[in-house]
């Protein structure tokens, strides 16, 4: 189970897109998995054939259980010897963050794996009364999902008792429709009956997952708090130049190309970072490692309340149109409530622009392990002085809130003046 | 088409964009936007789906023209009847 962000302990496999034997290259889908924040479809990082799959749809488990095996390469018939465990390890170093697990142990016979490997202290096992597997097959828990169906209810007809379709679409009909259970009212540790009571409810009802994605945020904005001496700095940025060439830019564009404002402050930022690198990447095992690319994560609130972060990959090499391209997309996948598994787990610095809700300034919480986070708060129209002239322009706050263990305020100006800088000449964005 | 059919168009791809909200309490005389609480990246959205189902590309400088249900429907009514 890999980890999609610093605020996710664990996940429920919805569904297999591969079985034992499908060859599968880096970056293939291969399952569909369920967190507290979103539905997730989860990108293998490896080339090779499956070989088994460890743990089936409908059960959930911690981050850093092995999912299923996979052999190496392409060769068709290679010694057994070659399979591992596939964790699904980002390429990035996030996994390794303090509050998920660490890279998973390989075991030391690699063919014969235990169901659950070792895995980090986590708060929350799962009980071996709550193991008890679900037979579920993967459409039949789809449409689980879509009518909010309580599987506890489902009588399964299938092989082993297993839940078809029409186990599913007979429940329906019964009108046994189990409307959203009430939120879990936490015994004490909260987690931990969240934890018991997944595997007969493996599948969150809204008011769960609201009360789910909120401890989530909890846990990764308290460990924030608690562990990044964060500095803050801020400055004012005139927008003029950078309003005057976006709207004369859109006046000639059709609706379903025109920009937003919010891109040239992502490319901005973007390339500030590139000048200044140590604002991109995360604090892992006392030290800074720097991004290897630039992976703007952007704050985007959901609709039903929370809050997603994920990432546009390499900001710094697209241009403005491929930005906005890609902000689209993922604004709307974040309102489907599904995303991809390299856009959740590998920001490597946040933007958050709180301009629309009209308040001038943020200053933010970093997200761990990323060492920076960039503020934008809304445009207004201020009294400026520009060579001894007064005039009225268009003005946005930037702020950063940067982790003191990584770099100094005098960087963080740096990286701050950059930015100013970068978007006086919107052109070159 | 009618009017009727552009103020159920409008809604609906309201209803889209913010799924969570009640269609039916949205005042068609008042300020959209503040009422379904849209950003200016679903206001864009609301406006290409609107192009896609009308074919009207709303200049930039119009969008103020936009701003109630009923603002939109007047709107459109002169474009796409054309």
């Amino acid at each position: 189970m890999p980890s999609l962000g610093a605020d996710m302990v664990a996940g429920t496999i919805i569904e297999w897109l591969v079985k034992p034997g499908d060859p599968i290259k880096r970056g293939d889908i291969i399952a569909v998995v369920d967190t507290e924040k979103a539905t997730i479809e989860v990108e293998v990082f490896m080339t090779g054939i499956i070989e088994s799959i460890l743990i089936p749809a409908g059960e959930k488990v911690p981050v850093g259980t092995a999912l299923a095996l996979i052999r190496d390469g392409e060769v068709a018939a290679p010694p057994r010897e070659a399979a591992k465990p596939l964790v699904a390890e980002p390429a990035n170093p996030l996994v390794a963050g303090p509050v998920t697990a660490p890279a998973i142990p390989r075991p030391a016979a690699p063919v014969t794996p235990v169901t659950r490997p070792p895995t980090a202290p986590l708060p929350h096992e799962v009980t071996p009364a709550a193991a008890k597997r679900l037979r579920i097959s993967p459409v039949a828990m789809r449409m689980a999902l879509e009518m909010q169906v309580d599987l506890s209810k489902v009588e399964g007809t299938g092989p082993g008792g297993a839940i078809g379709k029409a186990d599913i679409e007979r429940t329906m009909k019964s009108a046994v429709r189990a409307l959203a259970p009430p939120p879990v009212m936490a015994p004490s540790p909260p987690v931990a009956a969240e934890a018991a009571a997944a595997v007969a409810k493996p599948l969150l009802a809204p008011a769960e997952r609201k009360l789910a994605m909120r401890r989530a945020i909890a846990a990764a904005m308290a460990r924030s708090k608690r562990e990044i001496p964060h500095y803050y700095l801020t400055t004012s940025i005139d927008m003029g130049n950078a309003l005057a060439w976006l709207q004369a830019e859109n006046l000639k564009r059709s609706v379903n190309e025109r920009l937003l404002y919010s891109v040239f402050l992502l490319k901005a930022v973007a390339l500030a970072a590139r000048q200044i690198p140590e604002m991109n990447g995360f604090w892992i095992d006392n030290q800074f490692k720097p991004g290897e690319a630039i992976h703007v994560g952007v704050a985007i609130s959901s609709r039903q309340g929370g809050l997603i972060a994920p990432a546009i990959h390499d900001v710094d090499k697209k241009n403005t149109d491929e930005i906005m391209l890609s902000l689209r997309e993922l604004v709307k996948r974040v309102r489907a409530g599904i995303l991809r598994s390299s856009e959740i787990a590998d920001a490597t610095i946040t933007v958050s622009s709180l301009g629309e809700q009209g308040v001038e300034s943020v200053f933010g919480v970093i997200y761990p392990p990323q060492v920076a986070l960039v503020g934008f708060g809304k445009i207004v129209e201020r009294p400026w002085a520009i060579n001894g002239m007064l005039g009225v322009r268009p003005i946005i706050m930037a702020s950063l809130a940067a982790d003191h263990r990584a770099s100094d305020g005098h960087r963080g100006a740096l990286f701050l003046a950059a930015i100013n800088s970068l978007l006086q000449e919107p052109q070159k964005l | 088409m009618s009017d009727d059919e552009l103020r159920a168009l409008i809604l609906r791809e309201v209803g889209n964009i913010a799924p969570e909200s009640d269609l039916d309490q949205i005042d068609p005389a008042s300020n959209l936007r503040e009422q379904v609480d849209l950003d200016s990246m679903d206001m864009l959205n609301l406006l290409i789906a609107i192009h896609g189902a009308t074919g009207v590309d709303i200049p930039e400088a119009d969008y103020a023209k936009m701003a109630s249900v009923d603002d939109a429907v007047a709107y459109l009514r002169t474009r796409v009847s054309q």
